[in-house]
């Protein structure tokens, strides 16, 4: 026996070597969830053993890069400066546009009692490591729980998602990335709104599961997140559709190119943080069509406490972004004072900035977008009418000079928030010629029945509602026109 | 000038100071952690703690310490991933074993046969890993003969430099 046992020692000990091995693979396939826990300790001292030379390698390797990037080599620095003030130009005018679009959805998912996700707080991360291993896509990242980081957190750039925390130490912190083939993201597709499930592949490749092989997806088609799988908020870029193609079990086959570079992650970002709330348009007016009607019964002056509380309201809900339009005023009178050039136009009103501005980028004439909605109510005696003593803090001064800049501004003089009652400026209470008025607005404040027209091109405004009929009085555009139609004072 | 033995009886068997036996893993497990983060393609081809394993195993002609040497790099690099540990761990001390089996029969101090050794233990480790990752942990496996046989050549060749360099570190019993 000895013999044997003497003579197949090597392979004795190999076969128990790799017993030893399969039954700790077991237990660790059996056990899931909170088991992991079991494995942590001795995943750390593996980790803690590599990744403070990782990040010291990464550490000089950052600061040698600084020193050449930012102290040396600096050619191109004033070209690329120049290039970067046309392109922050052009995202200006866009985000113009964009932020009138945002007013309009999220008016609509108020409708709808909608709840969307907001990421609140992030924390920037380097990366200092991977598994180094083909068979397992995750990065090491130089935060870990002491930065208050957690399990099955997002990790994202600026161009789009990363992965998730998978584990987390007190310093470091392993990301599973979405190319990994146990990684799963729920991901939609941007125009057609398809739903699938995002995978990874053994070789590394994005791919598109779950979507129907009768549905069109075209090349090129930009995919989101779902939000479906609770760790990304939805809405996020993911990547691109590349290749489209039948796969097994009548779905189809797409491969997706990441929007973040995978393969050169350097600093990434952990959605420590997002909220879940209902949207609110803070633009919003809820009005009754008695409110409407009350405010052209003859003026009882409100109390200044009243007075100043509604105008305080007002006036923040003015002062938000987005700029809400106020709660109408009765006989409105929306006076245009052209500027000297021309190519500004001073308004009298409470209306989105943004919505203003993105109406003044598209059409020359405010007024012919209907945007500018409420303004101060003058009276032949010049006293502000009860309708205007809500507060409707004048005018935000928005329009488009000659090379096509936005340009906003208040008027310092736009309301006395102190009594409650708004006094127009000299120039609102007296009233424009005609002859001085932008045309649109002339016409519009002698028709009643003229709500402000909304162009195709206003269509994405704030003002593209629905039309409001006669007595609905929750459509600024609405409450904007009918007390434009008694410009004349009672 | 580097003495070679081809019988058994004249093997020449060699030892290593704890800092290279401690330090190399570390290191290069450490260099297969860092380099594809600036060269995504090197986790993909290359597999240094495969190569060291070899060589360890190949130097010590002792199948016992060949395999446990297999065992430990192999346990730590499963330890790096997210992987259940032991993958590589296994398919390691498959590895280690059989290079000090076959230091002890072969000549493996050229670098013909040290290409050759490295090209057939790489094929080794790629097939237990994939048998393992998917029979025993149920892992989705691809098996690809072209980037097997790529990825041979390329750790073969990348090996026989490796072993010159780590043959400075050899120390006669």
């Amino acid at each position: 026996m000895e013999s044997v046992l003497g003579r197949y020692r090597n392979l004795i000990i190999l076969v128990g070597v790799l017993f030893l091995q399969v039954l700790g693979l077991a237990v660790q396939v059996k056990k899931s969830g909170n088991d992991e826990e079991k494995t942590r300790l001795i995943r750390i001292w593996a980790v803690d053993a590599v990744t403070p030379f990782e990040r010291a390698l990464v550490w000089v390797e950052r600061g040698s890069g600084n020193l050449w990037h930012n102290y040396f080599y600096l050619r191109g620095v004033r070209a690329e400066n120049r290039q970067l003030k046309d392109e922050i130009e052009q995202m200006r005018l866009q985000q113009v546009r964009l932020a009138d679009d945002a007013a309009q959805a999220r008016r609509l998912q108020t409708l709808l009692s909608f709840k969307e996700q907001f990421i609140s707080r992030t924390v920037a991360a380097q990366v200092i490591g991977s598994s180094g291993s083909d068979h397992s896509r995750i990065i090491y990242i130089d935060k870990g729980e002491n930065a208050g980081i957690q399990r099955d957190m997002a990790v994202m750039t600026s161009d789009g998602i990363v992965g998730k925390v998978l584990l987390v130490f007190p310093s470091v912190a392993q990301v599973l990335l979405i190319n990994d083939e146990s990684s799963g993201v729920g991901a939609m597709l941007e125009k057609t709104r398809l739903q699938g499930v995002l995978r990874g592949t053994t070789n590394g490749e994005v791919v598109l599961e779950r979507v129907m092989s009768d549905e069109q997806v075209p090349v090129g088609e930009t995919v989101l997140t779902s939000g479906g799988d609770q760790i990304f908020p939805k809405g996020l870029p993911v990547g691109t559709v590349t290749k489209v193609s039948n796969g097994r079990d009548l779905f189809l086959n797409i491969k997706i190119k990441p929007a973040a570079d995978l393969s050169k992650l350097e600093e990434v970002l952990v959605l420590v943080e997002k909220q879940e709330r209902t949207a609110t348009a803070e633009d919003a007016v809820h009005l009754r069509a008695s409110d409407i009607l009350s405010q052209r019964l003859p003026s009882v002056p409100d109390k200044p406490a009243a007075d100043a509380k509604s105008a305080a309201a007002i006036l923040n809900n003015g002062a938000a972004a987005g700029a809400p339009p106020a709660k109408p005023a009765s006989n409105p009178t929306i006076t245009a004072t052209p500027k000297p050039q021309g190519t500004e136009q001073s308004l009298t009103g409470s209306a989105p900035a943004g919505s203003v501005a993105a109406a003044s980028t598209k059409s020359s004439s405010v007024a012919q977008s209907g945007v500018a909605k409420t303004g101060t109510t003058t009276t032949k005696t010049g006293i502000v009418q009860p309708g205007a003593n809500t507060g409707i803090a004048k005018t935000s001064l928005v329009g488009t000079n000659a090379a096509g800049v936005v340009k906003t501004g208040k008027n310092p003089a736009d309301s006395s928030g102190e009594t409650g009652t708004l006094s127009a400026p000299p120039q609102a209470k007296a009233s424009v010629p005609s002859s001085v008025r932008p045309t649109s607005i002339a016409q519009k404040s002698t028709n009643p029945a003229a709500a402000p027209s909304i162009t195709p091109d206003d269509s994405n405004s704030p003002n593209a509602k629905p039309k409001p009929s006669s007595s609905s009085s929750s459509a600024p555009s609405q409450s904007t026109s009918q007390p434009a139609a008694d410009d004349s004072p009672h | 000038m580097p003495i070679t033995y081809t019988s058994g009886e004249q093997v020449e068997v060699y030892r290593f100071s704890i800092p290279v036996t401690v330090g190399v893993p570390l290191l290069a497990l450490f260099i297969q952690a860092f380099v594809p983060l600036r060269f995504p393609w090197f986790a993909v081809y290359f597999d240094l703690p495969l190569l060291v394993t070899i060589f360890f195993a190949m130097a010590r002609r002792n199948p016992i310490s060949g395999l446990i040497t297999g065992a430990c790099i192999g346990l730590a690099q499963d330890m790096l991933g997210h992987n259940p540990i032991g993958i590589y761990g296994i398919a390691k001390t498959v590895v280690g074993y059989g290079a000090s089996s076959l230091g002890v029969k072969l000549d493996v101090e050229n670098a013909g046969a040290r290409f050759l050794v490295t090209l057939g233990f790489y094929l080794v480790h790629a097939a237990v890993y994939f048998t393992v990752a998917r029979g025993l942990v149920n892992m989705t496996q691809t098996w690809s003969w072209p980037h097997g046989i790529l990825a041979g050549l390329a750790n073969a060749f990348l090996g026989v430099l490796l072993y010159f360099v780590l043959d400075k570190f050899k120390q006669r019993t």
